[in-house]
């Protein structure tokens, strides 16, 4: 790898100040941060922490983590195009089908969002940050397949701009991007991001060649209609086999990229925990109110559907975004658990409350914040004074 | 007792600044509900600027005839009664002759009332100004808040239904044939709020003095 090293040292002058390709120096910079670790170091004096895990490092494991999610993605999508028109098709051409699919999205989601930031990072006069690379990767796994690409474009553009870049962009954001975007094309588009026919590739333009009786209906769509009967089995919703969202199906690939964000500190147990465990709170309460069958639906089997799990581990997680006191951390996964669960439940208009709670809790984590740093203060004043 | 000439340059001074420098809704940031409010279409923003105009002119020209019989005590009052007074005619001539429109307005014009920049001119201008600055002033703010108001119905209509003035725009260019859907989150009210953000943004990128701190 040598000769990467000798052949970025040689551009290099021609991007730093006064060079002739001075204009791109936030996209050369991006490109070097990225291949390598940066030659800035904190000086000798004052009491560094000094780790090679810096930014760039957390975001290539959140994308390592999301990989499964993708990979199985890929094939879903593949599967239940075929499995729509009646088609035969061996593994590989199933998955190939979903790659041809998704790379589209994935290619789209890059271009526009890092077009903007390096703009940003352009007129700014700073770095382009890497925060975008994980958004980028999100955006695709939490869409429907069938989603035009240009909706999608102006989805990024706007939650680019507004949900990140107005407030100073990454590490500045109230709300997560990605279910910005997802926000933005929900309320604009509804057409495109419920309903039954969208999770399934093609099947909005050419209805007519389905194979008979085929619903491309979601889990969570059937369970909201009170079909509980319909549910598919409990092994296909862990594994995934079921429509909906690229990335949001597989338990089993989301619990593989969970392990590895544990594993290398990148996300909060916490807040994974406490998600799940206010959702199963929620799930228990309303089996005790029970009036219809979709809230007799067993509280755990909640947690296996629609986007549950993944905003869980991907969303609710994201550290710019979440709670950072350790308190404030299980008050927030909990609510956004409580929430996503009532808001599913009892709301008809918004058959999925994940995305909605894990914004709201996200406008909220400021505030909890404040509460749990101010409690500490006033509890160690208290002990201050009893003491003298 | 000077005398200015009509168009004095303080006089055209009142009038233009609230167009940009001084808009009573991307610097004052008053009115911001009616913007969110009639912006979904041009029509309604348009009838909203005309009537808010005239409740402001007369109001801020009869406000400052009587500026200096008005008891300080009372100040309040006594606008909120001329204020009322106008909205009701303008009220009722929207009704007779503007049945649809008023309809689609509702409740909005006879909010126009607490519309804070009206009690927020007659407060900080027609109380200390001549009648003729004071009708200037009037015009100048409610058109700028117009001007606002026809900016964000413009892009919301267009955007969100496709149409201006209920005219097909969309539907005439082809747009909907290759794929084009309407924005629903352009109906909703936030968006208005977004786009007013936008444009305070794009104000203060070219006017970098009215940025606070």
């Amino acid at each position: 790898m040598k000769f990467l090293r000798n052949f970025i040292d040689k551009i290099k002058p021609g991007f730093q100040e006064g060079g002739k390709l001075y204009m791109f120096h936030s996209f050369f910079d991006a490109i070097e941060t990225f291949l390598y670790v940066p030659d800035t170091v904190t000086g000798p004096r004052g009491a560094h922490i000094r780790d090679a895990m810096d930014m760039k490092r957390t975001m290539m494991m959140v994308i390592i983590a999301l990989v499964p999610s993708l990979l199985f993605g890929m094939w879903n999508v593949g599967h239940w195009h075929f499995l729509a028109f009646g088609e035969d098709a061996d593994f590989w051409q199933t998955f190939w089908f979903g790659f041809l699919k998704v790379l589209p999205i994935i290619v789209v989601s890059y271009v526009v969002g890092l077009g903007i930031e390096i703009i940003f990072a352009q007129s700014r006069k700073h770095e382009v940050n890497e925060g975008y690379f994980v958004t980028g990767f999100l955006i695709p796994l939490i869409v429907p397949v069938d989603t035009p690409l240009w909706m999608l474009a102006i989805a990024i553009a706007f939650a680019v701009v507004l949900g990140k870049e107005v407030f100073g962009g990454t590490g500045m954001n109230i709300l997560n991007p990605a279910l910005t975007v997802r926000a933005f094309l929900f309320f604009a588009y509804p057409g495109w991001m419920s309903g039954d026919s969208v999770w399934i590739e093609g099947m909005t333009k050419n209805a007519g060649m389905l194979v008979d009786g085929f619903s491309g209906a979601t889990p969570l769509a059937e369970a909201a209609a009170g079909n509980v009967a319909n549910l598919p089995s409990i092994m296909d919703m862990l594994i995934g086999i079921v429509p909906g969202s690229i990335g949001e199906t597989s338990v089993i690939a989301i619990f593989a990229g969970a392990i590895i964000l544990l594993w290398t500190g990148v996300g909060s147990w916490k807040i994974m925990l406490s998600m799940f465990a206010g959702g199963l709170l929620m799930g228990l309460t309303l089996n005790l109110f029970a009036v219809n069958p979709y809230m007799e639906l067993p509280a755990w089997e909640h947690l296996l559907l629609g986007g549950f799990a993944f905003g869980a581990v991907f969303m609710a997680t994201d550290p710019v975004t979440a709670t950072q006191t350790e308190k404030g951390k299980w008050i927030y996964g909990f609510l956004t658990g409580l929430l996503a669960i009532l808001i599913r439940v009892l709301n008809p208009a918004y058959p999925e409350g994940v995305m909605l709670a894990i914004l709201f809790m996200n406008v909220f984590a400021p505030l909890i914040d404040h509460y749990v740093v101010e409690a500490n203060i006033k509890k160690r004043l208290k002990r201050a004074q009893t003491k003298g | 007792m000077s005398s200015d000439p009509l168009f004095s340059s303080k006089n055209l001074k009142v009038l233009t600044s609230p167009l940009n420098e001084d808009n009573p809704i991307t610097v004052q940031v008053l009115g911001i509900c009616s913007a969110l409010a009639i912006t979904a279409k041009l029509e309604p923003a348009i009838v909203m600027t005309f009537s808010v105009l005239a409740v402001l002119s007369v109001s801020n020209v009869v406000i400052s005839l009587l500026r200096s019989y008005i008891p300080p005590r009372i100040r309040i009052i006594v606008q909120l009664t001329v204020i009322a007074a106008m909205v009701i005619l303008v009220d009722q001539v929207l009704k007779a002759f503007a049945y649809e429109v008023s309809k689609q307005l509702s409740v909005y014009v006879g909010l126009i009332i607490t519309n804070c920049i009206i009690m927020g001119r007659l407060e900080a201008f027609a109380m200390t100004n001549k009648p003729w600055p004071a009708f200037l002033d009037g015009v100048g703010n409610a058109a700028g808040y117009g001007i606002i108001l026809v900016i964000v119905a413009f892009f919301r209509e267009l955007l969100g239904a496709g149409t201006l003035f209920g005219y097909p725009v969309i539907e005439k260019i082809g747009l909907y044939n290759i794929g084009y859907e309407n924005n629903g989150l352009m109906i909703l009210p936030p968006m208005a709020l977004m786009l007013v953000g936008i444009i305070i943004w794009i104000q203060r990128k070219r006017k970098p003095e009215l940025i606070e701190d």
